[in-house]
């Protein structure tokens, strides 16, 4: 029973990261339709920018988080103006090639900067073990639990309450129309990817107290993960991001604990082909209906 | 193609004339000329110039003491390095110059496994001797009977770990974390599941994970459900940094053990000393062993260029040496005499131990078991195979 709880608390400890990372991807498909393919690497540059502030600027855990946020949003931000807007009109293909070029330059430049070494993140919390029948958790098992609970709910709200979510979600629905309304088009997708790219920063920092060892190729796989959480969860659906990511999370973990962890991957992204095949929306996607 | 040939030929006739015009080169130049490969410059330099360093000692002790004795006089020795930069293409053209402009009588070096895989068909080929210092990759010295080297292959360290985990640390269970996507975490795991068997003992896990993962909680956990007495990783450093604060994490209390891709400055730095205090893993040599030779060797190499000798220096030191023997034991400067010399090494006192070979370049030597303590290696054991 303790070992289950192990793995349960396991499973939702990196479940929580590919969530907190889904979002990204998903809140700029729900608004632009493209897949930003840069966002693992923002992630990774998040985990430096707060790598930085910590070593050099010596703060907290708090304001190393606040600042990194905001970092990477100025990032996100200003890679949307340099390289999506250009292209808003082009068709969806040149998106997605420059995304992966954003992607290419962002991993080779911190290459070419900071060198290629891995790094041994600071330790910003005194990580503690306690015992909960029989299985062990962490304060930073139970920090990175929450932290993503709590941020995926204030998404929600925003999404669902303020001015700018409003605006989103009608991004979202209809472009065309927006002008009409009297709202900015480029106000709302700066909105969305600031906020994406926040929450990866978030991430960042909470995969480097975590896996305290970061490197410039740190957003690659985990990216690439958090990108399949979004798709299975129902890409473009917030609770489809959070439902995603834990699934992947417990999936992941429970191949490994229940048969040879070899097969870890394998079985993992079988069940998400399998699950994509009989849905292919995701969970919690809605059948696409064509407007003719 | 036809024009690249005659080109070539031109060239290595004009290198040809242009040697023997200079000194007179080959067997009967009276001195024995010995060649270096090692990456002097490159991201690994600093091994390239501890090689330099242990071979240019070990030609200066030789030349202090008249020379290498080839039938009845002594002959002068010539070192002449050449730059593989750590790279295979480099190491070929090393190969190449070495063998066929200044006609060495053997080569040292290089260090790493992909340069020696480059450099060993070419030495093989000319028949002329290589011993490798520090390239432990099975395949180099597979099927080419002129290719030596001082260290011991991969797999080898998986046995040590497992008579040392059930020998000295007296473990009975033993557990298993390893890269399956990686040769040298793959063979090492594999070896030591076996031979700890055999030693009497249980694997309770065998638990894998890929390159780039940095999750192991799930196998750990894992793990620590089958109460192991001894955790082997032989994972590298940035990986086992990782996989010791989640053990942690887990409440997982066991023995850990590891190969020599522990062996970096920066597993402190990346893990911290408090995790890795008590744990062991095992290495070419240890600096604090209980050896006359090495600790002569250690002080000879302060002396000199006032630092600690790392693995390649010892390893390169004694690949020299015994290169020397095989010239003295052949009593000439015969390229096939001095091969069936090296070949015939029985019980070498090198300073990483004593080395022989058995039909293979591959030598039967010892390991030791390195602990680490108060953020420092300390000797743990030897290992014989």
């Amino acid at each position: 029973m303790s070992y289950f709880i192990q793995q349960l608390l396991n499973a939702l400890q990196l479940g929580s990261i590919y969530a907190l990372i889904a979002l990204g991807y998903t809140m700029v498909y729900g608004v632009l339709g493209l897949i930003n393919f840069a966002h693992g690497d923002i992630f990774m540059a998040g985990a430096f920018f707060g790598f930085f502030i910590a070593v050099m600027l010596k703060l907290s855990l708090i304001p190393t988080l606040l600042l990194a946020m905001f970092l990477a949003a100025v990032l996100g931000i200003a890679i949307e103006r340099v390289a999506y807007r250009p292209l808003r009109k082009a068709p969806r293909m040149s998106l997605i090639i420059t995304a992966l070029g954003v992607s290419l330059f962002l991993e080779n430049f911190t290459r070419a900067t900071l060198g290629g070494q891995q790094r041994s993140f600071p330790k910003l919390l005194n990580v503690q073990e306690f015992a909960l029948g029989g299985a062990t958790v962490t304060n930073l098992q139970i920090l990175i639990i929450v932290v993503s609970l709590v941020l995926m709910l204030l998404l929600r709200y925003v999404v669902q309450k303020t001015m700018i979510g409003k605006a989103m979600r009608a991004v979202s629905d209809n472009k065309e129309v927006l002008a009409l309304m009297g709202i900015s088009l480029d106000t709302v997708v700066m909105a969305t990817f600031g906020i994406g790219s926040a929450l990866a920063a978030t991430a960042g920092i909470l995969v480097g107290m975590a896996y305290p060892v970061i490197d410039p190729y740190m957003g690659i796989a985990v990216g690439w993960k958090a990108f399949i959480a979004a798709v299975l969860g129902g890409i473009g659906l917030i609770d489809g991001a959070l439902v995603g990511g834990l699934i992947l999370g417990f999936v992941e973990i429970f191949a490994a604990a229940l048969l040879p962890s070899t097969y870890r991957d394998g079985i993992a992204f079988a069940i998400l082909i399998i699950v994509l095949l009989l849905k292919p929306t995701g969970l919690l996607g809605r059948p696409v209906v064509k407007k003719v | 193609m036809k024009k690249g040939i005659l080109a070539l030929s031109l060239i290595s006739a004009l290198i040809v004339t242009g040697c023997s015009s200079g000194s007179s080169a080959g067997k009967t130049a009276g001195e024995i000329k010995v060649g270096l490969s090692a990456p002097l410059t490159g991201d690994i330099s600093q091994i390239g110039q501890s090689s330099k360093n242990a071979a240019e000692l070990a030609v200066e002790e030789v030349t202090k003491a008249g020379g290498i004795k080839v039938g009845d006089k002594k002959l002068p020795v010539k070192l002449i390095v050449g730059d593989d930069e750590n790279k295979p293409e480099s190491a070929a053209n090393v190969f190449q110059k070495l063998i066929n402009q200044d006609k060495v009588l053997g080569i040292i070096g290089p260090p790493t496994s992909k340069c020696a895989n480059a450099g060993a068909p070419i030495a093989d080929g000319a028949q002329t001797v290589m011993i490798s210092s520090w390239a432990t990759n099975v395949n180099v010295t597979k099927g080419k009977s002129y290719v030596f080297r001082a260290c011991f292959i991969d797999p080898f360290q998986g046995k040590v770990n497992a008579a040392f985990a059930a020998n000295t640390l007296k473990a009975k269970k033993a557990a298993v974390l390893y890269d399956v996507a990686s040769d040298y975490n793959k063979g090492l795991a594999e070896v030591f599941r076996d031979e700890f068997k055999k030693a009497g003992g249980e694997v309770v896990a065998f638990e894998s994970y890929q390159t780039k993962d940095t999750d192991f909680k799930s196998q750990l956990t894992k793990i620590k459900a089958a109460g192991p007495d001894v955790v082997f990783l032989p994972n590298y450093y940035n990986e086992v940094a990782l996989q010791l604060q989640q053990a942690k994490q887990l409440g997982l209390n066991a023995k850990f053990l590891g190969g020599d891709a522990w062996d970096s400055p920066d597993l402190f730095k990346l893990t911290g000393n408090d995790l890795l205090e008590g744990t062991y893993f095992s290495n070419h040599y240890a600096t604090d062993a209980d050896v006359p030779e090495l600790q002569d060797f250690i002080k000879k190499y302060k002396t000199k260029y006032n630092n600690v000798p790392d693995a390649t220096a010892a390893l390169t030191y004694d690949a020299i040496r015994i290169f020397f023997q095989g010239v003295e034991k052949a009593g000439s400067t015969d390229k096939k005499a001095i091969r069936d010399a090296v070949a015939a090494t029985k019980g070498f006192k090198g300073v990483t131990g004593s080395i022989s070979y058995a039909g293979s370049g591959d030598p039967v030597k010892s390991a030791v078991m390195i602990q680490i303590t108060g953020g420092k290696y300390k000797y743990a054991g030897t290992v014989n195979p």
